[in-house]
C-alpha cells in the first residue's frame, strides 16, 4: 500500500487485497470515497441497503456463496444491527464491518451521541471484535489486519474509524 | 383485508421444492424452515433459526456471489414483514437469479398465531411491486402453486402463496449453524475459498 495515497484510498486498496468482492453500505460522508470507488470499480459489487442490518445478512449470504463481502455503516446503525449479529455468530462465520463514529469529537447534533458512546460496548457484547483507528497512519493497515483476523479465523471484526479521523460534520458554514 | 388463505403449507413447499437439483434454498426463521425440510433436507438448504428479516437477505449475497446459480428464498409472511426494506434493496440490486416465495398464513404462527399485518392492511406482492419487482404473483390454489415452480426457478420472481393458518407438528432440520453454513459450502465447492 502506497503511503502517498489519501487514508481512503489506501483502505479500499487494503479491502481489494483481502479479497472482498461485495460492499454492502448504509451511506455517511466518512465512507463517500469507498462508496464511489466501489460503485466505479466493476469487480466490486456495491449494495445500497434500506438498514445495517441487511447487510450482516447480506454479508452471511456472500460467504455461503464462496465470497467476501464488507458492511461500511456509522456508529447510529450499529444499534440496528445487534440481533443480526447472532447470524455470524452461530455459523461460525467471518464479518468485516467499517464503522464510522459520530458523537464522540466535536458533534454538533446531539442525537448521534447516545449510539455514538454505546457503539464499543454495545458491538463488544454481540460478541464482535473490536478495533479503533484514529490516525490516518494507521487505518489501511488497521483494515488490512482487521480483514485477515475476521475471514482467517471466521468470527465477526468492526473496524471503528473515528470522528477526529473522518471530521466532524459542518452543519453552520 | 383478511387472509382467506386454504393451501397447506407442507404441499405448497413440497411442490415448490420437487426435485430441487442444485436450487440454493434459504428459509426464513420458524415454520417455512420445517416445511423445507419436510420436503426433503439437503446440504444446499440453509435454514435459518433465527436473524428474523434477515432470510431475503441472505438469498441476495448468495446470488450475488453465484451468478450462474437459482436462488429461492422460502419465509413466512412475519419474517418477510420484519425485513421488508430488504424488497427494496433487492429490487434496486436487481439479481437476475434471486426468487422469494412467502408462505402467507396471516400470522405469527411461532407465538401463539396472532395475526400479522397481511390479516389486516398489507399485501406483500403489493409491496414488493411497488419497491421494483417486475414480477408479482399470489398463489391461491394448488394449480396456481403449481405454476409457480418453474418460474421461482427461471425468474426473480416474488410470490406469495396464501396457507391456511394450521399449526403443523415442527419437522425440525438441523440447527447448528456453524454445521448447516459448512455442509453448505461444501455442497457448493467453495469451503476453501
Amino acid at each position: 500500500m502506497s503511503a502517498s495515497l489519501p487514508w481512503q484510498a489506501q483502505v479500499y486498496a487494503a479491502l481489494k487485497a483481502a479479497r472482498i468482492t461485495q460492499l454492502a453500505y448504509v451511506p455517511d460522508a466518512g465512507h463517500a470515497h469507498l462508496i464511489d470507488a466501489a460503485h466505479a470499480d466493476p469487480d466490486m459489487r456495491a449494495v445500497v441497503l434500506t438498514t445495517e442490518e441487511e447487510g450482516i445478512a447480506f454479508a452471511a449470504g456472500a460467504w455461503l456463496g464462496g465470497q467476501r463481502a464488507v458492511l461500511l455503516m456509522q456508529s447510529s446503525g450499529v444499534g440496528n444491527c445487534i440481533n443480526m449479529l447472532s447470524l455470524p455468530q452461530n455459523c461460525r462465520m467471518p464479518f468485516l464491518t467499517l464503522v464510522t463514529m459520530r458523537g464522540e469529537w466535536a458533534e454538533f447534533n446531539p442525537w448521534q451521541v447516545p449510539m455514538g458512546a454505546a457503539t464499543p460496548s454495545v458491538l463488544v457484547a454481540a460478541g464482535v471484535q473490536v478495533r479503533r483507528a484514529d490516525r490516518a497512519d494507521e487505518v489501511a493497515e488497521m483494515v488490512a489486519a482487521s480483514a485477515a483476523l475476521a475471514f482467517d479465523s471466521a468470527i465477526p471484526v468492526a473496524v471503528l474509524f473515528s470522528q477526529r479521523l473522518i471530521g466532524a460534520k459542518a452543519f453552520v458554514k | 383485508m383478511r387472509n382467506d388463505g386454504t393451501l397447506d403449507r407442507r404441499a405448497v413447499a413440497a411442490a415448490l421444492l420437487r426435485d430441487p437439483g442444485d436450487l440454493l434454498v434459504v428459509t426464513g426463521l420458524g415454520a417455512p424452515s420445517y416445511d423445507a425440510s419436510a420436503a426433503g433436507d439437503r446440504p444446499l438448504n440453509f435454514y435459518l433459526w433465527g436473524a428474523m428479516g434477515g432470510a431475503a437477505m441472505v438469498g441476495l449475497g448468495i446470488a450475488l456471489a453465484q451468478p450462474s446459480r437459482r436462488v429461492l428464498v422460502l419465509t413466512g409472511d412475519g419474517e418477510m414483514l420484519m425485513g421488508m426494506g430488504s424488497l427494496a434493496t433487492i429490487a434496486a440490486a436487481a439479481a437476475p437469479n434471486l426468487a422469494i416465495a412467502v408462505l402467507d398464513n396471516a400470522r405469527f404462527g411461532e407465538t401463539g398465531s396472532q395475526h400479522s399485518h397481511t390479516g389486516l392492511t398489507t399485501d406483500l406482492a403489493a409491496v414488493a411491486a411497488a419497491c421494483g419487482w417486475h414480477a408479482t404473483a399470489t398463489a391461491r390454489d394448488m394449480d396456481e402453486v403449481a405454476a409457480l415452480r418453474p418460474r421461482l426457478r427461471s425468474e426473480p420472481l416474488f410470490a406469495v402463496c396464501r396457507i391456511a393458518p394450521d399449526e403443523l407438528p415442527r419437522h425440525l432440520p438441523p440447527r447448528d449453524g456453524a454445521y448447516l453454513a459448512d455442509r453448505f459450502r461444501r455442497a457448493l465447492g467453495v469451503a476453501s475459498d
